[in-house]
């Protein structure tokens, strides 16, 4: 392992490589692409947003001139629509369903229109909307993520004491720790962040839940159920998945996620980084932290993956940016120990990383390097969710939950990755609206409705029974 | 949050948005969801002689990719039994005492027939009349809609005699297809109206299909002129607006219409004097839900300017328009080139050579051609600016030290 590895390029190249990949529009591209928008009905776009964003309405309101109005019709359906402007898989969701793809050709580029009006108002502290009438009640939310910020922040509006407990630093969960940093700098995030702060939501940081506070200096699970008159979990999933092979624990050897967090301090010279690196994982984690550790300097990065190209799980798009960064890929590999090279080997100070082909022939491969980042998924966290807050896990150790996000302790809510097994952000805000809606029903019996909780049919209009 | 309630000439409405008497107001149920959706009120699609449509009776001008720019139609009024619209006018009313209900009205040009007709919707308990002459196709041939507009002592006298036994407000509904503005405009307040909408629409052949020869809209082999709506004809209808509202005889409400598609196209009829504004066109293309924007968008104009009441920027622009002859003769703009913001298309350059004073020339700058203003050719006409693509890459500045203004009007009579 290098440790002045990341000055294997100049700092103000690393920069460059970090810029943001989709760049803010200028006022002329704005207008141009809100007026290029044909204003749909019933929008197939607004069907493929998670959240149901009113997207015609907001790119409307951008084309009118009204950017306030068109940041809280986002805002309305999504609190963490400005992060979704930027990370959201729009390929496949919003802009891939845009009627421009079989029109021209070329769909809006709704995901950068919202980042424009997003903008807008968060540079301005723009406030749009205002904390509900105080309804005495209580709620604990752990995990500040997009799920928790999502359910804090509607039931903030709705009149409720909202905490928010999160074992970090800084708030915003993924959102802050683990977007890769030319897609999004956590700026972003902990403007969202700061958004839900203005409606009165208390962040308590630095503070886990576990089951016996004394040994740790967190808050017990028993503790929160007093102090609250409900509980959203919003936690996600937990350490990088083990890989059960010798040498995993080698220096050299880390997790994605460990990784793409210490980027996000954009503090480069602090990140570590190998000058040749293997990704084991070919999800969208695994691009990320492919295509950054290429973005520092690494002179050669190889992602490995033990299915077939058209098996692999990173979106489309996400493929063609890594090729594009010029990462190399194996296919049909799977790794079967990593060895330290040290003092004996080709590379002073590196790894020896062994696999096996699983096309059939079994035959082993040898890829030296001096980095291995893990990128093989996600722990679930079982015994969180058994042991400390006991509600009851399906077969794959997802939290089970009614279409209120109600989990088998009526009194908690969970949503998230840890409800999906692992999804976008966007999924993640929509099951905090729904929390949120299912909370304040359970608690008063009252039904709400928030901005893109449910798409309805639009009512269609009687017949006239005149002739004409 | 400004208050956007209005009370145009008697009639109140929760906002000054209202939909013009047109298609999107053909019936009751139409008309309630407009007020669900937002709008504060709707006039009715004008009650009158029974009539017999044909089709088709849309057509429409495109500006590249934007469709419908301008509309053009030669639907007739209303052709539902008068009973089921007078009815379906009580229930909306009933069911929406909070919007303004305005029934629109065209029958021929007898005494009788108006005063049957006004009190029988009057019984309705709608809150105010509009009155057709405005319609420029089909029942101007019948002397009925523009042919009333069109000749000021009918206007006047129609109005009298609706005034005669209407107990509700009355808006006369103006055309725009007359020379000058004021005669019609002045005669309906003459006559006693408490308001008048304008403008109705424009007469216009919108196109020919030049493989079949036939103009638009082709209705079995033949085409007659209709009236021409939409974006297109803001600035028509901004100026006979103005031409009311700035003169000192004229005194009563107007409620705008003509291409109004945003709130931004609201507030400028307002700001020339408009108490409340009609939209039909966009609505026909995009439905009810825009008036949510309209909403909206004016909400936060109004809260940004820190004007309380919508009210309170009716006529603000007036005392700006003005005739030709007070114009200052010596404030002198220039168009300047900013190479940071400049593209370097060059259509200034070309605009200017070709479509006005050869005040443009190539400098060599940076390393690539940029278009510069030769400052003594350039009249400031805005040519340049105007064609320009780049916003903020032309500004026109100002040359003069505004210490030595002079009209036309001074200078000949000094």
């Amino acid at each position: 392992m290098h440790k002045d590895s990341n000055f294997h390029i100049d700092p103000d190249q690393i920069e460059r490589n970090f810029a943001e990949i989709h760049p803010a529009m200028t006022p002329a591209e704005a207008a141009v692409e809100a007026n290029r928008c044909l204003f749909c009905f019933d929008a197939p776009c607004m069907h493929a947003c998670p959240t149901h964003i009113d997207i015609p309405g907001f790119i409307k309101k951008i084309a009118s001139g009204n950017l306030k109005g068109s940041a809280r019709v986002i805002f309305d359906a999504n609190p963490v629509g400005a992060t979704c402007a930027r990370v959201c898989p729009v390929e496949v969701l919003c802009e891939g369903a845009c009627v421009e793809n079989t029109l021209l050709q070329k769909p809006i580029e709704i995901g950068r229109l919202q980042r424009y009006a997003t903008d807008f108002t968060i540079s301005k502290e723009i406030r749009l909307f205002e904390a509900g009438e105080p309804n005495g009640k209580s709620i604990g939310i752990v995990g500040s993520g997009p799920a928790g910020l999502s359910c804090a922040t509607y039931l903030a509006r709705l009149g409720y004491a909202v905490k928010i407990y999160d074992k970090r630093a800084f708030a915003g969960g993924l959102d802050t720790y683990g977007m890769a940093e030319y897609k999004m700098p956590r700026t972003v995030s902990l403007d969202e962040v700061a958004q839900a702060e203005a409606l009165g939501v208390e962040f308590i940081l630095n503070t886990e839940i576990v089951q016996a506070p004394e040994a740790s200096g967190g808050v017990s699970f028993a503790d929160l159920k007093q102090r609250h008159d409900a509980i959203f979990l919003g936690i996600g999933l937990g350490a990088t998945n083990k890989l059960g092979i010798a040498g995993e624990d080698l220096d050299g050897v880390y997790d994605a996620l460990h990784f793409i967090e210490k980027i996000k301090t954009r503090h480069w010279s602090s990140v570590p980084l190998g000058k040749s690196v293997v990704v084991i994982g070919a999800g969208n984690t695994a691009v990320d932290a492919a295509t950054q550790a290429k973005r520092l300097g690494a002179e050669r990065v190889v992602m490995l993956y033990r299915r077939s190209e058209s098996e692999m799980p990173a979106y489309d798009y996400e493929y063609e940016l890594a090729k594009q960064d010029g990462i190399e890929f194996v296919w049909q590999a799977a790794p079967i120990k990593i060895l330290s090279q040290e003092g004996v080997s080709i590379v002073v100070g590196g790894l020896l990383l062994t696999c096996e082909k699983t096309d059939g022939s079994r035959e082993l491969l040898e890829i030296p390097c001096d980095m291995v980042i893990k990128a093989i998924g996600q722990e679930k966290m079982r015994s969180f969710f058994e042991d400390v807050a006991g509600v009851a896990l399906d077969e794959k150790g997802r939290v089970i939950v009614n279409e209120q996000m109600q989990t088998s302790d009526a009194r908690i809510f969970a949503g998230g990755d840890c409800v999906n097994g692992g999804g976008e952000a966007v999924e993640a805000a929509q099951m905090g609206k729904h929390a949120a809606i299912g909370i304040h029903s359970s608690l008063t019996g009252e039904t709400v409705e928030f901005a893109g909780a449910i798409l309805r049919d639009p009512p269609k209009a009687p017949v006239d029974p005149n002739p004409h | 949050m400004a208050d956007l309630s209005i009370n145009f000439a008697g009639i109140k409405s929760p906002n000054p948005f209202w939909l013009a008497s047109a298609p999107p107001t053909n019936m009751g149920s139409m008309i309630e969801r407009a007020f669900d959706a937002g709008w504060g009120g709707a006039v009715w699609k004008t009650l009158g002689e029974p009539i017999t449509n044909v089709s088709s009776r849309l057509a429409a001008i495109d500006h590249g990719a934007m469709r419908m720019i301008g509309l053009n139609n030669i639907e007739l009024i209303t052709d539902r039994p008068l009973e089921v619209n007078l009815k379906e006018i009580a229930a909306c009313k009933k069911k929406y005492p909070k919007n303004a209900v305005i029934a629109s009205l065209m029958v021929e040009s007898k005494r009788e027939a108006w005063h049957e007709i006004v009190k029988r919707t009057q019984d309705t308990g709608c809150d105010g009349f509009e009155l057709n002459f405005g319609c420029p196709h089909g029942m101007s041939e019948r002397g009925m809609g523009a042919a009333m507009g069109q000749v000021p002592e009918y206007t006047c006298m129609v109005t009298e005699w609706v005034k005669e036994v209407s107990e509700i407000p009355v808006i006369v509904k103006l055309t725009p297809n007359v020379t000058n503005i004021l005669p019609p405009g002045l005669a309906a307040a003459k006559g006693g109206a408490d308001a008048v909408s304008l403008i109705n629409t424009i007469n216009s052949i919108i196109g020919v299909d030049v493989d079949t020869m036939v103009p638009y809209p082709n209705v079995n082999g033949k085409a007659a002129h209709g009236g021409y709506c939409g974006p297109a004809v803001k600035p028509i209808a901004l100026n006979m607006v103005a031409e009311l509202a700035r003169n000192d005889e004229f005194i009563i409400p107007i409620s705008g219409i003509g291409g109004v598609s945003n709130w931004r196209d609201a507030v400028e009829f307002m700001l020339l004097g408009a108490g409340s504004v009609q939209v039909c066109t966009a609505v026909m293309h995009y439905g009810y839900r825009i008036v949510e924007d309209m909403i909206d968008g004016l909400n936060n104009y109004l809260d940004e300017k820190g004007v309380a009441s919508v009210d309170d920027i009716v006529g603000k622009s007036v005392g700006r328009v003005t005739d030709w002859g007070n114009l200052d003769l010596n404030y002198d703009v220039k168009a300047h080139v900013h190479e940071d913001k400049c593209i370097r298309c060059n259509l200034c350059y070309v605009a200017c050579e070709d479509g006005a004073h050869q005040s443009f020339e190539f400098v060599e700058s940076n390393g690539h051609r940029y278009p510069r203003v030769i400052e003594e050719e350039c009249v400031g006409c805005n040519l340049c600016y105007l064609v320009c693509p780049s916003p903020g890459a032309i500004t026109m500045e100002r040359r003069d030290d505004g210490s030595n203004p002079q009209t036309w009007k001074e200078r000949i009579h000094k």
